[in-house]
């Protein structure tokens, strides 16, 4: 029996911006931290109501899973904005659209309502986009 | 400016301004709406009182800077907007469910096994495919 999501993959261009990106647009926090031999940078984060979500800030880097082609290759796919990664959930859509398009952050669409509720779309600093939704009551 | 602007505008006046004196008045103002229509308005948003919102960042605020710095519970206590330590310790307690002092030891051994075993903090399938 499954009960939970605890981690989820983000795979970003650059940690230090994407940390900055998630913390100081977005509102989320840091939970983890960590460098392994000197090199790989374990980063997650999550939103600041939601303790047992950690979304990992993973770089694309060549290295043990990725080659320099497929490196590449998923670079290009992120920065091209081909990458659609999750679902934000939000109590107000229009007021949450308003306060990170005031700090800069870049919406492929308005809040617009769908059968599910209302929903705008933006994306990260790397090229991920995400749903912002509003579900009803 | 529709309201949705001056609700967002409060709100960021909130977390711009929260280790400092903040008041409904404040707010309305800010907002430029009645206390009562801007307290209806912020909580139908947010899904929380202007106070309680304000709470939670001075507790954000103090979580870390008892991460991040040496200062004194009472240091911090005030340096967050709360007035008495008494208030601040049982805000921090039934926000996070530990105490300050505790929260803080926490945080330091947490932050020791990220410098000394940092692969103890790193799922072990994702160790054996990232790490050479």
């Amino acid at each position: 029996m499954i009960t939970k999501l605890s981690h989820t993959t983000v795979y970003v261009l650059d940690q230090d911006e994407a940390m900055d990106f998630y913390v100081n647009k977005l509102g989320f926090e840091v939970r983890t931290d960590a460098t392994m031999n000197g090199s790989f940078r374990w980063l997650t984060v999550g939103p600041k109501d939601q303790p047992d979500l950690e979304i990992i800030l993973m770089l694309v880097q060549p290295g043990f899973l990725f080659d320099d082609q497929s490196a590449e290759q998923m670079k290009n796919l992120i920065r091209n904005g081909k990458m659609g990664t999750g679902v934000f959930e939000t109590p107000d859509c229009k007021a949450t659209y308003l306060e990170l398009k005031s700090k800069g952050v870049e919406f492929l669409s308005e809040p617009k309502q769908q059968p599910y509720g209302i929903e705008a779309t933006f994306k990260d600093n790397s090229g991920n986009w995400f749903s912002l939704t509003e579900r009803p009551e | 400016m529709d309201l949705y602007h001056r609700i967002v505008k409060a709100k960021l006046f909130i977390d711009d301004n929260c280790c400092n004196t903040v008041n409904l008045d404040h707010l309305s103002q800010e907002a430029c709406l009645s206390k009562f229509h801007f307290l209806r308005l912020f909580k139908r948003t947010y899904n929380k009182t202007p106070h309680q919102y304000l709470t939670e960042r001075r507790i954000e605020k103090a979580k870390t800077k008892l991460s991040d710095t040496d200062l004194k519970v009472q240091e911090i206590c005030m340096d967050v907007g709360f007035e008495s330590v008494t208030s601040f310790t049982l805000k921090f307690r039934s926000v996070t469910g530990q105490t300050p002092m505790d929260y803080r030891k926490k945080r330091l051994k947490i932050k020791q096994i990220q410098n000394e075993q940092p692969d103890s903090m790193v799922p072990g399938c994702f160790a054996t495919k990232y790490v050479d």
